[in-house]
């Protein structure tokens, strides 16, 4: 068990020599709290895998220092860092039965018998493979095998903390809801440090406590589900999150009003500091923005779809040539109508190229 | 589920009927035609029924003798390059790099014994094995070694051994190399943060993924080495003595030299049921372990 801390981390397959922005991890610094249950979301490509690969020590880092507890491991070999790591497939070893497979870590770092039975059959118990002990393992399905190659990290007492790298693309969509708890529950009898690497906002957001939002080698966040939410301090993080994603929208910001396709919007805030030359955005979730009937101190808008997801129905509408999502209350409208749109000031962000900006009251 | 019926695609195999049919079934048959006759001369036949089997699988016959000193010699000589040639080619495969241009520099170099025709590689290694000339037999009778394999039986069988491991082990590796390339990089992650050694490695995951291909290599040599002829026959010629004539060997001098038709019908036969028998328990044992494979992604 370990508070983790990266120092100026980073990772070019290129060599050192290549221009930063080809790197793979830009340099990165953040501490991982002991006990926490992070997630790593974006999309393929963004570096979550490399950054995890790093921890783990499968890949080695081309600049910075890993420290575990205080204690530098940049130079420790994978075996001497006491991780468990969770792969996208199943790794399970053939010819052994489920019992051997969960031995295996144990008996290849030589504890005594006893011991290895016992906890195998604690692992066991926990990860609900009891009934399968003296199965073969490749006659398993593939969340039980999942579950295998997890049990193999649990198994040792002494793991620094747990790694996933997208470990449920392999399971049926039913299971993946149960695995996921069972991750949730161990994370929470175990008081382990977990790291969760997917592209899939649903699995990063139910499991974590922290999720940090990746995006071409960076990390452009790091909050709680709500914060990434409410505040997406990147407009990337805007619209990988929630879904549909953030509306952002070319505007023109003065005193607090902002400008968008010659209508007004009012925002809470005024924004004296924004750079000069910076590309200015509007981001609104379409949550806090709501379809009404058309009135002359609304932005007027045309409805080109409804879609309904279920617990809510977003609109689809164009505010002259942009295109916009906006939620439905109550049953008004269809596609072709004009529409006014109400905005939540309270949830209208400025954006000066792409970062958050910061408003005065 | 519903088949459709359609008389017409009798047609389509046909041709494969007629192919099979005239370049196997219908010369077997004249083998099993032969087998069951005994001739003088003059294209006159005379029924023999199963008098060539009795006198092949009896010991104390001439025929018999010769049929079972071959058949010996034989299956100690495919034990033998099987022992020898299915851990070389794993060590071979496993020593093989990885990525680079150093694959394809080891491929071309370990496919050019198995791109030599077999009568060339017996040449190759007379003329190697030579005391007066040869690379390897001058250099061991220099070294006050005397090595003769044209006179010496444990030199000539060292020979013929040297000489098919150097021209199949090739064919093993390869085998395995593929076998290997196929294993997914999360074992060997796995592995490692799972603390395994080398060895653990080898025999938790390397080796099992490699069953299938060595079950293949296995079959592919053994059916090789047990029908070997060309090789062994322009080196030693199945001499000295009868020491490396192995059953190939001596079926073309019943069938050619002694014109005994009869005998190397059903010395033939027999030749090939051996064949087929093994053949069918390597395929079972085969189509289990894909059964087996097969039955578990179908759950996954």
């Amino acid at each position: 068990m370990a508070r983790i801390d990266l120092v100026d981390l980073a990772k070019s397959y290129g060599g050192e020599t290549a221009d930063v922005e080809s790197w793979a991890l830009k340099p990165l610094s953040m501490t991982w709290r002991q006990g926490g249950a992070y997630a790593l979301l974006g999309p393929s490509g963004c570096g979550k895998t490399t950054l995890l690969n790093m921890i783990s020590g499968i890949v080695a880092p081309s600049r910075g220092k890993i420290l575990f507890d205080g204690t530098d491991i940049t130079a420790r070999t994978t075996q001497a860092r006491n991780i468990a790591q969770v792969f996208q497939f199943p790794v399970i070893y053939d010819t052994m039965t489920v019992a051997e497979n969960l031995a295996f870590p144990l008996k290849n770092r030589g504890v005594p018998r006893a011991r290895v039975a016992q906890r195998v059959a604690e692992i066991a118990a926990l990860l609900d493979l009891t009934p399968h002990l003296n199965r073969k393992a490749t006659r398993l399905t593939a969340d039980a095998k999942q579950k295998i190659s997890l049990g193999r990290g649990l198994v040792r007492s002494d793991v620094a903390a747990v790694l996933f790298d997208e470990p449920l693309t392999v399971i049926d969509p039913h299971l993946k809801w149960e695995l996921r708890s069972k991750l949730k529950a161990l994370h929470k009898a175990l008081d382990l440090t977990m790291i969760y690497v997917t592209h899939d906002q649903t699995e990063a957001l139910t499991f974590a406590d922290t999720v940090v939002v990746m995006h071409d080698g960076r990390v452009v966040q790091s909050g709680t589900p709500e914060e990434l939410f409410a505040r997406p301090a990147h407009t990337f993080v805007g619209y990988f999150i929630g879904s549909p994603g953030m509306n952002i929208v070319r505007a023109e910001v003065e005193g607090r009003e902002a400008r968008i396709d010659g209508r007004i919007i009012t925002l809470n805030r005024s924004y004296p500091a924004l750079p000069a030359g910076a590309k200015i955005e509007l981001g609104v979730r379409p949550e806090f923005v709501e379809v009404a009937p058309p009135r002359p101190d609304l932005v007027s808008a045309k409805i080109e779809r409804i879609d309904d997801l279920g617990r809510a129905r977003f609109a689809r509408v164009r505010i002259g040539d942009l295109k916009f999502a906006a939620r439905v209350n109550g049953a008004v409208s269809a596609a072709g109508d004009d529409v006014g749109l109400v905005f939540d000031s309270a949830h209208v962000h400025v954006y000066a190229d792409s970062r958050l900006a910061e408003g005065v009251a | 589920m519903d088949k459709t019926v359609n008389q017409k695609a009798w047609l389509l195999v046909a041709p494969v009927f007629l192919i099979v049919a005239f370049s196997a079934v219908l010369p077997l048959m004249t083998v099993v035609n032969y087998s069951v006759q005994d001739t003088f001369g003059n294209n006159q036949f005379f029924w023999n029924g199963i008098g060539w089997f009795k006198e092949l699988l009896d010991p104390s016959t001439d025929l018999g003798s010769r049929f079972f000193a071959s058949l010996w010699r034989n299956l100690l000589f495919s034990a033998v390059i099987l022992a020898i040639e299915i851990p070389l080619g794993i060590v071979v495969a496993l020593s093989m790099p990885r990525e680079g241009w150093r694959v394809a520099a080891c491929l071309v170099i370990l496919a050019l014994p198995l791109l030599i025709p077999w009568n060339v590689v017996g040449t190759i290694w007379q003329v190697f094995g030579r005391p007066d000339i040869g690379l390897l037999g001058y250099t061991l009778n220099h070294l006050g070694l005397n090595y003769n394999y044209v006179a010496n039986d444990v030199d000539a069988w060292l020979t013929i051994i040297l000489m098919d491991v150097w021209h199949w082990t090739s064919l093993v590796a390869l085998l395995c190399y593929a076998g290997l390339k196929s294993i997914p990089d999360a074992y060997y992650q796995a592995a490692q943060i799972d603390g395994a050694s080398r060895w653990a490695v080898f025999t938790a995951i390397q080796l099992p993924k490699m069953k299938r291909v060595l079950l293949i290599a296995g079959l592919l040599r053994f059916m090789d080495s047990f029908m070997i002829y060309t090789e062994p026959f322009v080196l030693t010629g199945g001499g000295p003595g009868n020491s490396t004539t192995f059953i190939s060997i001596e079926l073309v001098k019943i069938a050619l030299g002694q014109f005994d038709l009869g005998k190397a019908a059903a010395l033939s036969l027999v030749y090939n049921l051996i064949i087929l028998t093994t053949c069918w328990v390597f395929y079972t044992v085969m189509t289990n372990a894909g059964a087996e494979r097969k039955a578990t992604t179908g759950e996954a």
